[in-house]
């Protein structure tokens, strides 16, 4: 498990493969490995088991345990997954190379946004909470 | 298909109180203008919620929840309660948020029924009880008070040429339990991929492009705390937008719109990443669409200029 800034930087140098099958396999591993550092930040050890078929699903479901707003990044695992199907599915379409990139940037977004959420850990139970900064000014 | 909205809710959102929220009043100002201004085209009338007070935003709740459901439970019981309203209407994602989260909770937690009564007392008004208003965005407000076939058949100045992605941002959808109305089959909105504003803009005849980013969060509450966090996140929309093959973004919510257009400047400045995909408030496409000025919708009001590529796209 890389950690998120190395992540980020494989991010930034993707570009688009020949054989989509093993860009969307690359990505999606860059994906699980976002959901892992987050995790493992926690204190827990990352699931190995799957959700309707993807460990990236089931990665986010254990991350969101307890934390609500940690469901904001779902929808953004849903559409890499979907876009991991997708270029499975049909490695040669026309539009491969796009959809390669999109799944990079959704892939990008988790990172952010994960990375985010790591750099205010404990800060509140929702993304702009401030309590136990405000706790620690009056204690 | 287009949805045809049934003639209850037709009646219903005809005319409904207007809780514009601080948003509104400030850098969300264009959004406001164009609401009225729709809505004044479209015959939806807005009485605006006497004395409406903050919804408390994404602050209070740090400080006690309670106190947030009872300042969301007030705009509520003075629409209901002395306006007489059986419909508000907020068009900023935060505070539809929050009021549909102070119905909830006030559905469900006999606490947050406790604390509520007691500060309405305290405060000498009517303490709101769960059900006696509906509160709806303004996506709701005009495909259910008009609906696609009625819109499209107001269209004066057709946006057709203009490739939209829309973006709804995370709050418009969660948590999907105080959205009990969504994920109901035909005719509702979807959590996981919403699409009432793609409907609108597309019988205003503009070109919806496949934006998977639509409901990804923007960095709003990072703004303050981590500015480079926020940067990064819009660039990637803002970057997604224009691998779509988008030219505007559209938007339903003050905070994410202000959000993506400060940031497209801080990216271009901090990190010298320069984007060129505009911003426009929904209300703002369909007024155009619907015969209204640049200015009467308040293009002239946001950051990100959008008349070049209007006037270029030959919509103005």
């Amino acid at each position: 498990m890389r950690p998120a800034a190395a992540i980020e930087s494989a991010l930034d140098a993707f570009t688009a493969a020949p054989e989509a099958q093993v860009a969307a396999q690359r990505l999606l591993g860059l994906a699980e490995e976002v959901l892992e550092n987050w995790i493992a930040a926690r204190g827990e050890t990352p699931t190995a088991g799957t959700s309707e078929g993807f460990r990236l699903l089931a990665l986010h479901r254990q991350g969101a345990r307890g934390v609500p707003s940690f469901n904001a990044c779902r929808e953004t695992c849903r559409e890499i997954a979907y876009h991991y199907n997708l270029l499975c599915a049909e490695p040669d379409h026309a539009l491969g190379a796009r959809r390669q990139q999109m799944m990079a940037m959704l892939t990008k977004h988790l990172a952010l946004f994960v990375s985010g959420k790591m750099q205010v850990e404990g800060l509140g139970e929702f993304c702009c909470a401030s309590r136990p900064l405000r706790q620690e000014s009056t204690q | 298909m287009a949805d045809t909205p049934s003639q209850d809710k037709r009646a219903q959102y005809k005319r409904v109180a207007y809780y514009p929220g601080c948003a509104l009043e400030g850098t969300g100002h264009a959004y406001n203008r164009s609401t009225k201004a729709v809505g004044k085209a479209l015959g939806l009338a807005l009485d605006e919620v006497k004395n409406w007070n903050c919804c408390g935003a994404m602050e209070v709740k740090n400080v006690d929840p309670k106190i947030q459901t009872y300042l969301s439970s007030r705009v509520m019981s003075i629409a209901a309660n002395e306006m007489r309203a059986e419909v508000v209407m907020a068009p900023c994602n935060g505070c539809y948020h929050n009021l549909k989260k102070a119905e909830h909770d006030l559905a469900h937690d006999e606490a947050s029924r406790s604390v509520v009564d007691r500060l309405s007392q305290k405060a000498g008004h009517a303490t709101y009880r769960a059900g006696q208003v509906e509160t709806i965005h303004a996506l709701d407000w005009i495909k259910h008070g008009l609906g696609e076939d009625e819109l499209k058949r107001r269209v004066k100045n057709s946006l057709t040429g203009l490739k939209v992605a829309n973006y709804y941002g995370c709050m418009y959808t969660r948590p999907r339990h105080i959205f009990p109305e969504k994920d109901q089959g035909p005719g509702s909105e979807s959590t996981s991929k919403p699409h009432f504003m793609d409907d609108l803009l597309a019988a205003a005849g503009a070109e919806n492009v496949d934006f998977p980013l639509k409901t990804a969060c923007c960095g709003g509450a990072h703004t303050l705390s981590d500015s480079d966090i926020s940067t990064k996140l819009v660039l990637n929309i803002l970057r997604a937008a224009e691998a779509a093959g988008a030219d505007v973004i559209a938007t339903e919510c003050p905070t994410c719109h202000s959000g993506l257009e400060m940031h497209q400047v801080r990216a271009e400045k901090v990190l010298g990443q320069k984007t060129t995909v505009r911003m426009l408030y929904f209300t703002q496409l369909l007024g155009i669409a619907l015969g209204l000025s640049p200015r009467k919708v308040g293009v002239h009001e946001n950051v990100s200029d959008s008349r070049g590529l209007l006037e270029a796209k030959g919509i103005v």
